[in-house]
């Protein structure tokens, strides 16, 4: 890719300081690393929230699912000469109604929802090789549907992803009561008279869009560091659903900004690094719920 | 009303009932006509003709795979009766589900679960509604109304003996606290009927016998408690009605009516007998569910 290449010598003469100011100057001076970090700030704060259900309701690999079927969606679109945008929710959303539609229903259901789950994503990821195979010629992209690239992100992509997170994040406010029922208790959040199973089908297409958006950074096989990472981090720091909704999406915010500005000094892939600061976090607040635990469990036995 | 067990638990007395709105007692809670339940293809159960009055204490008896959370199900409308016909707080079942407390049957959280017990509870009360509420923001904005919720919660959690560890995550919490907090959410709601699951089933004795106390003392307040339970013994002394399902047919009545060894040995099929202590409680020897209790 031509703007990779330039992108790379720019960043080159870029040298971290501890001057923080300068630093944030740097940065943010293309065009293309403002884009990177509104949209960044968009995925995250969408993540966040949706991550920290998708933890809560152990749909986890679910998310990687989805991610997968996000894969030929995005190389479909470009064999198809479409922005990779339009494949990515395309076939993120129609794969969560898949997924919905094909998991069984009744008794025992949830154990066999991830055999569902398991048929999708390798029929996702074998449809995506299809496409890479039909195109020769967008191989160098590859890595970047796997792997992540926010280089190019234009102002375009960015509104279309700020709407769509708007849209996202205003219907989970509006499920988000009844789906926390539906997802920790949904025997009797049913009697309650809550629709558990279109709200878990509402709840699997917002994760689709969250996927999307969060491919766009961290590509395809790295979409779990931003939307699960930093929600696993924050339910192993509270147990209280409206503190760990912000938390996870402080730290969404977080983990994608240091991400892309360690990328952008180091000349080194995004994803790795949002990959890596998030695993930081969860690792660090492991080890201090662990701590603690055991902290309060010698007191209560003093 | 049945007579209560002389001795009462800490549980019972750490209480002050919620002052919820139960129905003028002896109005009927729940009325069965010739019910029949069917489950996969199969006919579970026929013939139920049952009359469970408000405040009155009911067990649902029977062996494993009887159809007794099925018969719970068709209360909240949940599983349609296959003949007969059923009336739930005065109308069809699945009309009136915000006046029933309902706990399912053996819920257990794993300690992946990361929310707390009250959170479990809160849901009881408005979980069903649309939106995401922010208790920061209600806590600025909506005080007095807060902070009366909280109150109520805290009395539930309380009554059930909950308060030590209600703050805690669910998943770390052992079995019987577990089931002590859905308690607590199947009441904080105020119901007018109670069903409850085998509630007794993760606890030990003792603590069998304070939340069978508990549940004697909130039908006492005029709700309606509908319990299934594998073991009889535990709540033969509180009961007002009990509904025996057994090989595919139903009978209701009085305990002493009902729980007689003729008829448990014609239901089960099996030798069981029932003796009266010298206090006039009732004791079931020999019954298939609760001897397999008692083993362990
Ligand atoms: N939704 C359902 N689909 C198929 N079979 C069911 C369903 N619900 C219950 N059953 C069957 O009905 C029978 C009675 O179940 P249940 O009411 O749970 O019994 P109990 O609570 O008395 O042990 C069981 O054999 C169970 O497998
Ligand atoms: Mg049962």
């Amino acid at each position: 890719m031509l703007t990779e290449a330039w992108a790379g010598s720019v960043a080159a003469a870029a040298r971290l300081s501890w001057d923080l100011h300068r630093d944030l100057r740097l940065v943010l001076q293309y065009p293309f690393m403002r884009n990177a970090f509104v949209a960044g700030a968009v995925a995250a704060l969408m993540c966040g929230a949706i991550g920290w259900f998708a933890v809560l309701r152990g749909e986890t690999y679910a998310a990687h699912t989805l991610a997968s079927v996000a894969f030929p969606g995005a190389s479909g679109a470009v064999y198809l000469g479409l922005a990779p945008l339009v494949g990515y929710f395309g076939f993120a959303v129609a794969g969560a109604a898949l997924i919905a539609w094909l998991s069984p229903l009744g008794p025992g259901g949830g154990e066999r929802h991830s055999a569902t789950v398991g048929a999708v994503q390798a029929m996702a990821l074998a449809l995506g090789f299809w496409f890479v195979s039909l195109y020769q010629g967008f191989l160098s992209s590859l890595s970047g549907f796997l792997f992540g690239s926010f280089l190019g992100v234009t102002r375009d992509d960015v509104m279309v992803l700020a709407i769509t997170a708007l849209l996202a994040l205003g219907l989970l406010a509006i499920v988000g009561r009844p789906l926390l029922f539906a997802s920790v208790d949904p025997r009797v959040a049913e009697a309650a008279g809550v629709p558990v199973r279109a709200v878990s089908l509402l709840y699997l297409i917002l994760l689709g869009c969250a996927v999307a958006e969060a491919s766009q950074f961290t590509g395809v096989l790295l979409v779990l560091a931003l939307l699960v990472v930093p929600a696993a981090t924050a339910s192993a720091l509270t147990a209280r659903p409206s503190v760990g909704l912000v938390l996870s999406v402080g730290l969404a915010l977080v983990t994608v900004w240091a991400g892309l500005a360690a990328a952008y000094f180091t000349n080194r892939p995004v994803g790795f690094w949002v990959t890596s600061v998030g695993f930081a976090g969860y690792g660090l607040a492991r080890g201090t719920a662990s701590v603690r635990g055991r902290w309060t469990r010698r007191v209560v036995a003093a | 009303m049945s007579p209560a067990h002389p001795e009462r638990n800490s549980v019972v007395e750490a209480l002050d009932p919620p002052g919820p709105g139960p129905s003028p007692v002896g109005a009927p809670t729940v009325v069965a006509a010739g019910v029949a339940a069917r489950a996969g293809g199969r006919l579970l159960f026929e013939g139920l003709d049952a009359t469970v009055t408000a405040g009155q204490f009911v067990a649902v008896l029977g062996p494993n795979g009887a159809g007794k959370s099925t018969f719970l199900r068709m209360l909240l409308g949940l599983h349609p009766p296959a003949a007969g016909s059923l009336t739930v707080l005065g109308e069809r079942p699945g009309r009136r589900n915000h006046d029933i407390g309902y706990l399912p049957q053996r819920r257990s959280f794993d300690s992946s679960v990361r929310i707390r017990g009250v959170d479990l509870v809160r849901l009881g009360v408005d979980g069903h509604r649309w939106g995401t509420p922010l208790p920061l923001v209600r806590r600025l904005f909506d005080r007095a109304r807060f902070e009366q919720e909280q109150r109520h919660l805290d009395d539930v959690v309380a009554r059930v003996g909950a308060t030590a560890y209600g703050q805690r995550a669910i998943g770390e919490v052992s079995g019987g606290e577990q089931q002590r907090l859905l308690i607590a959410q199947a009441l904080v709601r105020q119901p007018r009927l109670l069903l409850l699951d085998e509630p007794l089933d993760s606890l030990d004795l003792p603590n069998q016998q304070g939340v069978a106390a508990l549940l004697q003392q909130i039908s006492a307040d005029g709700v309606t408690v509908v319990i299934v339970a594998h073991d009889v013994n535990p709540i033969l002394g509180y009961l007002d009605q009990v509904i025996y399902i057994v090989g595919g047919r139903a009978l209701a009545g009085p305990p002493e009516t009902v729980i007689t060894t003729e008829n448990l040995s014609r239901l089960y099929g099996a030798p069981i007998e029932v003796i009266r202590t010298s206090s006039g409680q009732l004791v079931v020897v020999g019954q298939p569910d609760a001897a397999s209790f008692h083993a362990h």
